[in-house]
């Protein structure tokens, strides 16, 4: 989860990714941040996520990709 | 058949009749056969190519969902298979099915890219061929595009990526999925429809429902004012102004990016307008693909804004699965490690949005100026992403974020962006558009703004009178729009104002509308993409 | 009730507005090309011609009632109007014969040399002034150019929308009525351009009329059969179009073959007196009301002697209506002839 939050923060300092709820709906996180952050997490966790796993309930907030990693991982 | 002929009038009345007499349960047939009876109009021999997309897609559907079907089957049944056995066996039915769409996906671009993009193939084939002195140049094919091939095909195989996803089951139902693909208020200049959204209103049974038609209908009427009233009637001085270069350069190349702008807004937005009030009359929800780009801050918001259902189609089927594809992911990578991490983080989407970028181009035409269009726009997008460290330090500098006024130059700085290469879009011609808008920086022609030049490209006073009329309402609409819908703020009004309001705007249609004799019937400009 | 109403309301307040723009903008035709009222005035006429005839500007200018009832005691009305095809020229028959049943119908031949709807603008020019009917519809269609609407001659607005720029006095003046422009359906023109050269005709690719064009010519032939009427075929002395020898073999056999009396004014000039020089207004395209009038003194003189058609001038009742008729013809070709003098052109036509 920390290499996670310290992901995110990278991208967009200014925003508490731990309490934030709605990145997708509110419009914090555009299509390039998703693809980075999909790109990071590969390189740090070694998951690939799926097109189809980009969807708004997967990215709105840390804990729901956090989730998504896990479940991921399971599956590798 | 042109949405502003007197048959398309007469045609949606007809069926608007019928679809609420027959039984319910007729309803989609009825739309499946008016939609093949618009598509026959528009031209016999186009029915082929929507059938072929229409089967190919059904069966490949049809296979995949089976497979996914006796693949939960077999798991239930053999509950005791280890992880690996069952990961196994779901990535041989994941390859089979791979065939499958792959089969799918070849097929139909290809006929798309066959179609549409052979002769500009065969004429960039030739370019090389003339520099190399050979002169056995290919010859061009005879081919005609079809009626909305780019976007039923598009509007597929989102489909038929989705089914792959595993996101909904596939349609068992041929009838259904037929008119899903050929659906003819969208079929000539979108929206690109994403089929689980569609299907919920699409077949069900639709009873008449006096408040649905009641917006339908103002909807409708709304694009037509907008379409007949201002794009069609300023369409005579774009096109004067695209006809004569020689004659029209410098000032007059503003001149036309202004009115192309407004054209094209008022045609493309109207034209949808016209689709989704069709669509509400009969009680289908059809997506929204704008909301009032004009007011955009910047190009990545507009292309949020503008055309939605094309850009949500580049995103989720081609954007997001190159940039995350493996090799893609490898590369970056191995750029990481190359030239450290900031560029090699970069790398996937950079990578992946000039693809997107330069096939965007290309959908909106099978000629340079659209690809060197589209790659401005990636130009821009990176651009802006580059430069927000600057951004941020200007901010820190000065604290204009949130004023009114501040926001009203981003409004205008993205205008001037978007509609500047538009021009491309005019011309049609890349060396020709950049030698144009140089004139405008050399020419110093300006005094046409005074001298009454304006009125000699085709437009009365009395019809720059009637444009302005016709955005100031537009302008209005849209920013009351803002805070919700206009025409439940209307209905909240008292009947007379209602009433007088509808014919209003049915009179200044007939009446100020560039329809009939003396204007030339003008396409949609989204037709021919 | 009260819903009632309101709907009611409603719906009456969208027709009035509807009818009441498109009446401001259909155009009046009381100034500049008057001869678009042509059609429309038969309407209210007393409908008991001896006497009809139809034809394009070749009849509406080159002939005269009054001077046939003045000298014949005809009774004879002209339902023409500029470039009127011959399918419109039998429609308009067809709808005169439901209002009255005349003796003869006379029908000039240069319709003939078109085969098929030529141009929009003259479409209208016949056809708007029609009265609402099947008759109507069905000489819109046969008249149609490809890219026309047939609603568009049902709610005239569609056409006429654009003129919002150009609604003007007039079109508020003749809102709720017009005034009579001419009567019996006779376009006068007092003044005077003399022929000079006569351009020949073109050599054309064929010369045979078309056959849509004898098929409407048939049909008249069988309309006024059907209905015991005397058709007379009449060629009018306008110098051009040119009239070929071709087509002029060709209307003698027709009308030999079908038994009609066909004249050829063209062939008559000297006969009647027409003197080029002082009989047309335009140079020979059309004659004005001297040559109108010598040319109705001859026809007159054969419907009455060959085809018996009464003396009506002793019909107190009828006498009285023509009287009037006289009356405005005369004043008319007074103030044009004044006007002529004053000005050198025909100022109340210009409507300036």
């Amino acid at each position: 989860m920390k290499t996670l939050l310290s992901i995110l923060k990278d991208l967009h300092p200014e925003i508490d990714f731990e309490t934030h709820e709605q990145l997708i709906d509110k419009g914090v996180l555009d299509s390039f941040d998703i693809v980075t952050i999909a790109a990071e997490i590969d390189n740090e966790y070694g998951v690939s996520i799926p097109a189809d796993a980009i969807v708004p309930e997967n990215f709105n907030s840390a804990k729901a990709l956090y989730a998504l990693i896990e479940r991921l991982e399971e599956e590798e | 058949m042109l949405f502003t002929s007197f048959d398309f009038i007469i045609f949606i009345t007809l069926l608007f009749v019928m679809y609420y007499t027959v039984p319910k349960k007729y309803q989609w047939k009825l739309l499946l056969a008016f939609s093949y009876i618009f598509y026959f109009i528009a031209g016999p021999k186009f029915l082929f190519y929507i059938l072929l997309t229409t089967g190919s897609t059904y069966v490949s559907g049809i296979k995949i969902g089976k497979l996914y079907e006796d693949q939960s089957l077999y798991l239930k049944a053999n509950k005791e298979l280890s992880r690996e056995e069952k990961k196994a066996f779901k990535a041989k039915v994941k390859k089979r099915a791979w065939k499958w769409i792959l089969g799918c996906l070849l097929l139909n671009f290809g006929i798309l890219f066959f179609i549409k993009y052979i002769n500009f193939t065969i004429a960039n084939i030739n370019w090389f061929i003339d520099r190399l002195n050979d002169r056995e140049t290919l010859s061009f094919i005879d081919i005609a595009l079809p009626l909305g091939i780019s976007f039923y095909t598009f509007q597929t195989m989102g489909y038929i990526i989705d089914v792959y996803r595993g996101k909904y089951p596939p349609e068992k139902n041929f009838g259904k999925l037929a008119l899903f693909v050929s659906f003819f208020p969208q079929l000539i200049q979108g929206p690109i429809s994403r089929f689980d959204d569609l299907a919920k209103t699409l077949f069900r049974e639709n009873s008449f429902n006096y408040n649905e038609f009641s917006f339908g209908l103002q909807r409708i009427l709304w694009g037509y004012f907008k379409k007949l009233v201002i794009a069609d009637r300023i369409l005579v001085a774009v096109q004067t102004l695209i006809g004569d270069t020689a004659m029209y350069d410098g000032a007059y190349v503003f001149v036309l990016m202004v009115f192309y702008t407004v054209q094209l807004y008022c045609d493309f937005t109207g034209g949808i307008d016209i689709t989704i009030g069709i669509a509400q009359i009969l009680g289908i929800k059809v997506q929204e693909n704008f909301i009032r780009p004009a007011f955009s801050k910047n190009i990545a918001e507009f292309w949020r804004r503008w055309h939605i259902s094309l850009g949500t189609w580049f995103k989720e089927y081609l954007f997001y699965p190159l940039s995350i594809w493996k090799p893609m992911l490898n590369f970056s990578r191995f750029a990481r490690s190359k030239f450290g991490d900031s560029i090699g983080k970069k790398l996937p989407v950079f990578l992946s949005a000039f693809v997107v970028w330069f096939i965007t181009g290309a959908w909106h035409g099978a000629s340079w100026n659209f690809i060197v269009w589209g790659l401005l726009n990636y130009i821009f997008l990176m651009g802006s992403e580059e430069l927000k460290p600057f951004y941020s330090w200007f901010h820190s500098k000065f604290d204009v974020q949130g004023t009114l006024g501040f926001k009203l130059f981003q409004i205008a700085r993205t205008n001037l962006l978007v509609s500047s290469i538009r021009l491309l879009d005019c011309y049609r011609d890349v060396p020709g558009t950049f030698k144009m808008v140089g004139s405008f920086f050399t020419k110093n022609n300006f005094n046409i703004f005074v001298d009454g030049s304006l009125l000699e490209i085709g437009l009365t006073s009395a019809d720059y009178w009637v444009i302005t009329g016709g955005l100031l309402l537009v302008l209005v609409v849209a920013l009351i729009g803002r805070k919700g819908s206009v025409r439940e703020l209307m209905a909240a009004k008292p009947v007379i104002v209602r009433r007088t309001a509808f014919y209003l705007l049915i009179m200044s249609i007939l009446i100020f509308g560039a329809y009939g004799v003396g204007y030339e019937s003008s396409q949609f400009i989204y037709n021919q993409f | 009730m009260k819903k009632i109403i309101s709907i009611f309301l409603t719906i009456a307040v969208g027709l009035g507005g509807f009818f009441s723009v498109q009446r401001l903008l259909v155009p009046k035709y009381t100034k500049g090309i008057v001869e678009g009222t042509l059609i429309e005035e038969y309407y209210p006429e007393a409908k008991n011609h001896d006497v009809i005839i139809i034809g394009d500007c070749e009849v509406y200018e080159n002939i005269s009632p009054i001077t046939m009832w003045e000298e014949y005691g005809i009774t004879s009305f002209i339902r023409g109007s500029a470039q009127q095809l011959i399918w419109q020229s039998y429609y308009l028959l067809e709808e005169t014969l439901k209002y009255e049943k005349p003796e003869v119908v006379v029908f000039n031949v240069l319709a003939l040399k078109y085969d098929q709807p030529q141009k929009e603008e003259y479409n209208r020019l016949t056809l708007d002034g029609m009265k609402f009917s099947a008759t109507k519809l069905k000489a819109v269609n046969a008249s149609m150019m490809p890219d026309e609407n047939v609603l568009s001659y049902i709610f005239p607005l569609f056409r006429y929308h654009s003129r919002w720029s150009e609604v003007n006095s007039e079109d508020f003046e003749n809102f709720f009525g017009k005034r009579q422009m001419f009567h019996n359906g006779y376009y006068m023109r007092a003044d005077v351009k003399p022929v000079e050269t006569v351009p020949s005709g073109r050599i054309l690719p064929d010369y045979d009329f078309g056959d849509n064009a004898y098929k409407y010519l048939n049909m008249m032939v069988e309309l006024c059969e059907e209905n015991d009427i005397e058709l007379v075929l009449i060629k009018a002395p306008s110098l051009y179009p040119y009239w070929y020898d071709e087509w002029e073999q060709q209307m003698e056999d027709y009308s030999r073959k079908k038994g009609l009396k066909y004249i050829n004014y063209l062939e008559l000039v000297d006969e009647i007196d027409l003197d080029f020089a002082v009989d047309t207004y335009d140079a020979g395209l059309h004659l004005n009301v001297t040559g109108a009038e010598k040319v109705a003194m001859h026809l007159g003189k054969v419907l009455s002697e060959e085809f018996d058609i009464e003396d009506r001038r002793s019909n107190q009742q009828i006498a009285a209506i023509w009287e009037k008729k006289v009356e405005f013809y005369n004043e008319m070709k007074k103030n044009q002839y004044e006007e002529l003098e004053q000005y050198g052109y025909i100022k109340s036509l210009k409507g300036e």
